[in-house]
């Protein structure tokens, strides 16, 4: 998986100095694939993701080629049947997951890292800077997440890399409220405090210092991001303001087939069930890690939290 | 409330030494004025993402094709001519005045178009939020009480399986399930008259079952995992241990020591859920064709509605802030230790 090394790696190749951390990020992804629950996650994405990237080497037909009478089901030559437009469904479900996935990690790394640099820049540097950078978060909460991206999305035009850029900012709000929190906790402890006192410049503070200790906040968001990231960019396809066709993508097809339902089942059900895999999978990963990293009672509040980003703005949920 | 709250509103800034009478009502105040503030910086950032940005809401509307007199008389009839602040200011104070323009796509005036599609979705919002609060919160505490059993076990790990399915795959399931493939028990698509607004959902309850279902399935895992975690915590505190080494039944001290500590969490996740629903809505009407603002919304994106898009989701912004705030507002009433806080 991209997404859990990539939240990861960043605090340990920012922590140089301790050996012992170096590697804590991947100790946690192999603990948590032990768990029951970890290695249930991590297998359901893994055989979504794998299909998602052999699959566009061995699709039997060209995925945008006319085959067949439209909206035929499965048979022998076809075994998910045709599409509306006469194309090969299994093809087209073997094409149609690569750019969905690699969109959906960048805007997951964009929106955990700008996000994460939001809210450790506001915890540390308090005061007005702080709240400056939590009301920007409030005015940009305000819009359902979806309604976010579909907005930008209308104005800037479907192109790839804008896509990418929606999604990934309308993620920056929650991830900062959530890193802000915990970097909070860390900027009140004792060696923080310490380093203050040296005098070195408050980036090199929040760098060396505060990111380093908040790498199971920071893996989990990566986690959930990830998810979230995929559940938008398909939806956004899905209506038709995502990934454009004719190239397959899953969110798309679920919406072109559905004219077809009662004729080829499988052209909507076969992406909806990738779709439902790789998130159910994805999601339980995530909180196999928060479990493990955090333990059971703490790791289920920090997911709370993370999922509750969105609301509330006088309270938490109670410690 | 705003009653008494009215006259005591002014005393903590004016003496705030001795200001201590009613720091409940300048709390709310003060999460009101915030609120008026987040929405007025929502509505400069809608309009000048839709009608200042650099790319000209002109020829976005009109597509790169049109000729220069066609854009120069939409960029008339948009008031493009105009300074920025001019037509954001004739854009907020017509709002305000319930001027909302005319429809870009044909004409008719946009209050016409989408206040049919604001009941549409009241309804199923309503719904939605209600049957998915009584269900969440009853299975969360269901869960708690029986915590690490079977029955909890199978609970967790079905709401955690549920929490991260996009909406739009739920409603098909749905829709495969119950209206085509498997059987036809319902309707999978709303034949409502979408503007002339001349059905009302209510009249044809099969229609919402689909769609209330769908939204109710997307929310209710949210609310489990926080009421399960909320009554956990109220069961394990110092409490309702004492409650129970004193010797009381475990009913009461259930529902006279615990529960009324996870009240705030409770209002919180309500409120929570709500707020998901004013996103929720938009794939959710999609796939049904429900006419509500969601649908609404996709359509005016794709005929490049300005004015519809503008009010649209300026209305969503508007719901979300105001249930932020209520949300808030109900959980200082209820829990009288967070009065001080902040």
């Amino acid at each position: 998986m991209t997404a859990p090394p990539a939240g990861g790696a960043r605090p340990a190749r920012a922590a140089a100095a301790p050996r012992v951390r170096r590697r804590e990020w991947l100790h946690i992804l192999a603990s948590a694939a032990r768990t029951p629950r970890g290695m249930a996650g991590a297998v359901l994405a893994l055989i979504v993701v794998l299909l998602a990237v052999i699959g566009p080497f061995v699709t039997p037909r060209p995925p945008l080629a006319f085959a067949t009478i439209p909206g035929a089901g499965p048979s022998s030559g076809f075994p998910l049947g045709s599409d509306i437009l006469g194309r090969d469904v299994l093809s087209r479900v073997l094409d149609g997951g690569w750019q969905l996935l690699l969109m959906a990690a960048a805007a997951m790394l964009i929106g955990v890292g700008l996000g994460a640099a939001a809210g450790i820049a506001a915890a540390q540097l308090r005061g007005w800077r702080d709240g400056l950078i939590m009301r920007t978060v409030d005015v940009v909460l305000a819009f359902p997440q979806l309604v976010f991206a579909l907005l930008l999305v209308s104005i800037l035009g479907p192109a790839r890399w804008l896509l990418v850029l929606a999604v990934g900012f309308s993620h920056v709000p929650q991830v900062a409220r959530v890193i802000r929190a915990a970097a909070l906790d860390v900027s009140e402890r004792d060696f923080v405090k310490a380093v203050e006192i040296t005098g070195v410049r408050q980036s090199r503070l929040m760098v060396g210092e505060i990111l380093p200790n908040l790498l199971t906040p920071l893996m989990v968001e990566a986690g959930l991001r990830l998810t979230y990231s995929i559940v938008i960019m398909t939806g956004l396809s899905f209506i038709g303001f995502g990934l454009q066709p004719p190239a397959p993508n899953w969110g798309y097809m679920i919406n072109e087939n559905r004219i077809i339902l009662t004729t080829n089942p499988w052209a909507v059900v076969a992406p909806a069930i990738l779709i439902a895999v790789l998130t159910v999978g994805l999601n339980t990963f995530t909180d196999a890690i928060a479990r493990v990293a955090l333990g059971i009672e703490r790791g289920e509040k920090l997911i709370a939290e993370a999922e509750a980003a969105g609301a509330g703005t006088v309270t938490e949920i109670p410690a | 409330m705003t009653a008494d709250a009215a006259p005591s509103a002014r005393a903590p800034g004016e003496r705030a030494a001795s200001g201590r009478s009613h720091p409940i009502a300048w709390l709310i105040w003060t999460r009101l004025a915030l609120g008026v503030v987040t929405l007025f910086v929502v509505s400069i950032l809608i309009f000048a993402a839709t009608q200042l940005l650099p790319g000209n809401a002109a020829t976005a509307v009109l597509g790169h094709n049109a000729s220069a007199s066609a854009v120069r008389t939409m960029e008339l009839r948009l008031g493009l001519n105009k300074p920025a602040v001019t037509q954001y200011w004739d854009w907020l104070s017509g709002v305000l005045q319930g001027r909302l323009g005319t429809s870009l796509a044909n004409g008719q005036s946009v209050w016409s178009l989408v206040g049919p599609r604001l009941l549409n979705s009241l309804v199923l919002v309503v719904l939605a939020g209600v049957i998915g609060a009584v269900v969440g919160v009853g299975l969360g505490m269901f869960a708690a009480i029986r915590r690490d059993k079977p029955s909890d076990h199978a609970l967790s790990v079905g709401t955690l399986a549920v929490t991260s399915l996009p909406e739009f795959v739920i409603a098909i399931f749905l829709v495969i399930i119950f209206s085509t493939v498997l059987w036809h028990v319902l309707p999978g698509v709303s034949p409502l008259e979408s503007t002339s607004g001349a059905l009302k959902p209510w009249q044809d309850p099969r229609e919402l079952v689909l769609p209330v279902a769908a939204l109710v399935i997307v929310i209710v895992p949210y609310i489990f995992r926080m009421m399960r975690a909320a009554t956990i915590e109220a069961l394990e505190s110092d409490y309702v241990e004492m409650a129970r080494l004193a010797g009381l039944s475990p009913v009461r001290v259930l529902l006279r020591h615990a529960l009324p500590n996870a009240v705030a969490p409770t209002i919180q996740v309500i409120g929570l859920n709500f707020l998901y629903l004013a996103g929720g809505i938009v794939l959710v009407e999609f796939v049904f064709d429900y006419p509500g603002v969601g649908q609404g919304l996709v359509n005016a994106v794709s005929d490049r509605d300005i004015p519809q898009i503008q009010f649209i989701v300026l209305v969503l912004a508007t719901f979300y802030v105001a249930m932020n705030i209520l949300t808030d507002v109900v959980t200082l009433l209820a829990t009288p230790r967070r009065r001080v806080a902040r």
